[in-house]
């Protein structure tokens, strides 16, 4: 095999996440109380644009997450196959272009020529001190300042070009699905769709995906050649960092909430069902966590983490690994500080629930505590529980950036809005300014948290009972 | 009354122990006092005296729970636990790793802290307010889903980026401020515009959303549908009868924040390098200094818990519905 897989923790925990939705999803497609919500969403227009714009975020963010190590060429003298130590994910496989064409330091976007001068050996043997040309940026150009403009808006009509053809196919499928589930002409199919006629909103859906897939063409044709959102410091491109981002970005949104999911659904259930000793001890622990400010805690528990990484240097195979269980390590500690909350709000919930009818007659006629708590109360809180969910996770992606401003977020060498931020702040003091890090930064957590939070408004409106029943 | 608070006051006692005893474990016991003196004089070839002198020196040098070297009580108070934990609950920091008087600085540092962290409280307070009646009073109309648009728009900005975009607008572009820095007194006024204009409107976004649900929420009751059944106008019913319900909830939000203004603003103090709390903060985690993140984690709690107790009375002070017992 040319490549081996490699599963790090975090890879480990995202496929259960998936799992676990996956498994969630089949059973709510086949209960038509929990489908209903799921409708509601996918009926609103904001819902399913958002929606789409998550999915190709998270589209991204699983490519990252599927790692390799490949092999190495030659093999070793005995014969055997070795493999490089160095592990890779299939976003960068798919982007080696990007990752491998690096320049000596900053570049802006679309540049030809780095942006600082160098002195260079001229044949004649003087030496001038110029702007240098970019080794990989606009290299296929002979004279750029002429050629650049023309070249660009080539690529990106090729790009544009291609990105329409790829969304006509993926429509064109759609449609031919539609028409042959309702048994429908597809010209009927279509028209219902453009006059937005459909239950849901497949107009708006198929029109994100035209933006979005015409943008990735247009990106993917450019970034090729060019430096699209510039060079770093050392010389990387910065879009193929701000795409590496995205994962990190999503990581902690998502695996912070499955850690802390199962503590503080069962703390508090628990508190709110049984009330009396166990209430009081679970109120005071969680108030107890929740009056140590949230970042002091997170500094401690991080610090703490490197010193004994730093005692324990051993004890880790490679850089990414180190990196990885750091970023679970942030994970688990963002969960600690973040699941009072929900607690609370299950607490309350479970405090009411108790007192209802079905629950005191399953109670009165002997059902056991377990077994009315998995049946009556679990499934009637689901929904705060996705709600607290939903609106946690843009939080959480935030917090990743000020973290790592503080030094006290994800490994230094990992990729992430947060540590790109923190290295180019110091750069807008340059004159001129080095502006394109922190744009590129600013642009995919915005469209993301944006999307999120719009999504989550969405989900929030769809689930909560006293909102969907103003509605009506 | 006064039963009440004292017996709120003995509430937050067990939970100060706990956040006493979850800091301990975290900065003693999860990594030993050697640890630490290794990572402070450099991670490797520490001599063993190199590690005693720096543990003598801090202090870290006794045992953590119990010492059977010393006698009476003496076994009991001469330990890590007692010098380092327990002194917190009598506001005794005691020195820093570097050795300063963590107490003097505290004192000294929370008053920039206050200098910026109370003009974007209230500035933010009346901003937020206003804007959100505002929109309340165009309800369902397209200056409402416009704000509304813009609202979630600003809360989707990270809070490093405003001050990113502060500090480059206002002061680089146009020069209107200093950059970041610090003065004693009231010369400090032009140095605090830019973050608290940075900071007002960072919480633009989700501040004004809140209040404008609070509103809405308001909005909706019977005594609102019966003032206007008698024949007020729409600003009366607003000003008046809504937004005058609607300070409890708005005051008895504040109140919990209000203790926890002495802790200032992490980014904002280090981003404009204001010497404050936050910095202060900041700074440690930075140069890794245990003894200040250890005393500021306890000081959080405690005027977490202070915010709390206020709150409680206050929702007394100002709700009638609210009875004490």
């Amino acid at each position: 095999m040319p490549l081996i897989p490699v599963v790090l923790w975090t890879d480990a925990l995202v496929f259960i996440l998936i799992a676990l939705v996956a498994g969630f999803a089949a059973h709510a497609a086949r209960h038509e109380h929990l489908r209903d919500p799921w409708r509601r969403v996918l009926r609103s227009r904001v819902g399913v644009a958002t929606l789409v714009v998550l999915v190709a975020f998270g589209l991204v963010g699983l490519l990252d997450t599927l790692h390799v190590r490949l092999k190495q060429d030659p093999p070793s003298a005995t014969g055997e196959v070795r493999y490089s130590p160095e592990v890779l994910s299939l976003l960068d496989l798919a982007l080696s272009g990007l990752r491998e064409r690096q320049e000596k330091t900053y570049s802006a976007p679309f540049a030809t020529h780095l942006f600082v001068k160098e002195s260079m050996n001229q044949p004649d043997g003087r030496v001038l001190r110029d702007y240098p040309r970019l080794e990989h940026g606009g290299a296929h150009l002979e004279d750029p300042a002429r050629q650049r403009a023309w070249d660009i808006a080539w690529r990106s009509l090729l790009g544009l070009v291609k990105g329409l053809i790829a969304w006509s196919l993926l429509t064109a499928g759609i449609l031919w699905l539609m028409a042959r589930r309702q048994g429908r002409a597809l010209s009927e199919v279509r028209d219902a769709i453009l006059a937005g006629r459909t239950p849901i909103p497949w107009r708006t859906a198929l029109g994100t995906l035209g933006v979005l897939l015409a943008l990735g063409f247009v990106a993917g044709e450019l970034a090729f050649k060019y430096h699209i959102l510039g060079t770093d410091k050392v010389g990387e491109d910065v879009f193929f960092q701000t795409l590496k981002s995205i994962r990190t970005g999503l990581l902690i949104g998502t695996l912070t909430t499955l850690v802390m999911l199962p503590a503080a659904v069962l703390l508090g259930i628990a508190a709110g069902y049984f009330r009396g000793w166990v209430d009081d001890v679970i109120q005071y622990l969680y108030t107890t966590l929740n009056s140590i400010p949230g970042v002091l805690l997170i500094a401690a528990a991080i610090l703490m983490l490197q010193v004994y990484m730093s005692n324990h240097a051993d004890a880790f195979a490679s850089l990414v690994e180190r990196a990885d269980l750091r970023l679970l390590f942030l994970c688990l500690i963002l969960g600690v500080t973040s699941w009072t909350g929900l607690c609370r709000l299950l607490r309350g919930e479970a405090l009411k629930l108790r007192e209802i009818d079905y629950v005191q007659a399953a109670q009165a006629l002997g059902v056991g505590h377990f077994t009315v708590i998995a049946r009556h109360i679990l499934p009637n809180v689901m929904h705060i529980v996705l709600i607290t969910l939903a609106l946690d996770f843009s939080g959480l992606v935030l917090a990743e950036a000020v973290l790592s401003y503080v030094n006290i977020g994800v490994d230094p060498t990992m990729n992430s809005w947060g540590n790109m931020i923190n290295s180019a702040r110091l750069e807008l003091a340059r004159e001129p300014v080095v502006w394109w890090s922190l744009a590129a930064a600013f642009l995919f957590m915005f469209t993301l948290v944006l999307a999120a939070n719009l999504f989550a408004d969405v989900v929030r409106d769809a689930f909560d009972p006293r909102l969907r029943g103003g509605g009506r | 009354m006064t039963a009440y608070i004292l017996r709120r006051m003995l509430y937050a006692i067990p939970i100060l122990i706990g956040v006493n005893l979850i800091t301990f474990a975290l900065f003693f016991v999860v990594n030993s006092p050697d640890d630490m003196a290794r990572m402070h004089l450099g991670e490797k070839r520490v001599t063993e005296e190199a590690i005693l002198g720096w543990k003598r020196e801090h202090g870290y040098d006794r045992p953590l729970l119990y010492n059977e070297e010393a006698r009476g009580l003496a076994s009991l108070t001469d330990t890590i636990f007692f010098e380092k934990s327990v002194k917190l609950f009598a506001f005794q920091f005691g020195p820093s790793d570097d050795g300063r008087d963590i107490g003097y600085d505290i004192s000294q540092r929370m008053w920039p802290s206050l200098a910026i962290a109370i003009p974007v409280l209230l500035v933010g307070l009346a901003f937020n307010i206003s804007y959100a009646l505002f929109i309340v009073f165009f309800r369902a109309t397209y200056v409402d889903i416009g704000s509304v648009v813009l609202l979630v728009a600003m809360m989707s900005i990270s809070g490093l980026f405003y001050i990113i975009g502060g500090q480059f607008i206002l002061s680089k572009l146009f020069h209107l401020a200093p950059i970041s820095g610090y003065d004693q007194g009231l010369n400090a006024w032009k140095f605090l515009t830019l973050p608290v204009i940075v900071g007002v409107i960072g919480g633009i976004g989700s501040g004004t959303r809140w209040y404008r649900t609070l509103f809405l929420e308001e909005i909706a009751k019977d005594y609102v549908r019966t003032a206007r059944a008698k024949g007020l106008s729409e600003r009366l019913v607003l000003f008046r009868h809504v937004l005058g319900n609607a300070l409890i909830p708005i005051l008895t939000g504040v109140v919990v924040v209000l203790p926890l203004l002495f802790m200032g603003s992490l980014i904002t103090e280090s981003f404009f390098g204001i010497p404050g709390l936050g910095s202060y903060t900041i700074d440690a985690i930075s140069n890794q200094d245990f003894a200040i993140v250890r005393s500021m984690v306890f000081l959080g709690a405690v005027l977490y818990i202070l915010g709390l107790i206020l709150t409680d009375i206050s929702y007394t002070l100002v709700d009638p519905r609210v009875r004490l017992q």
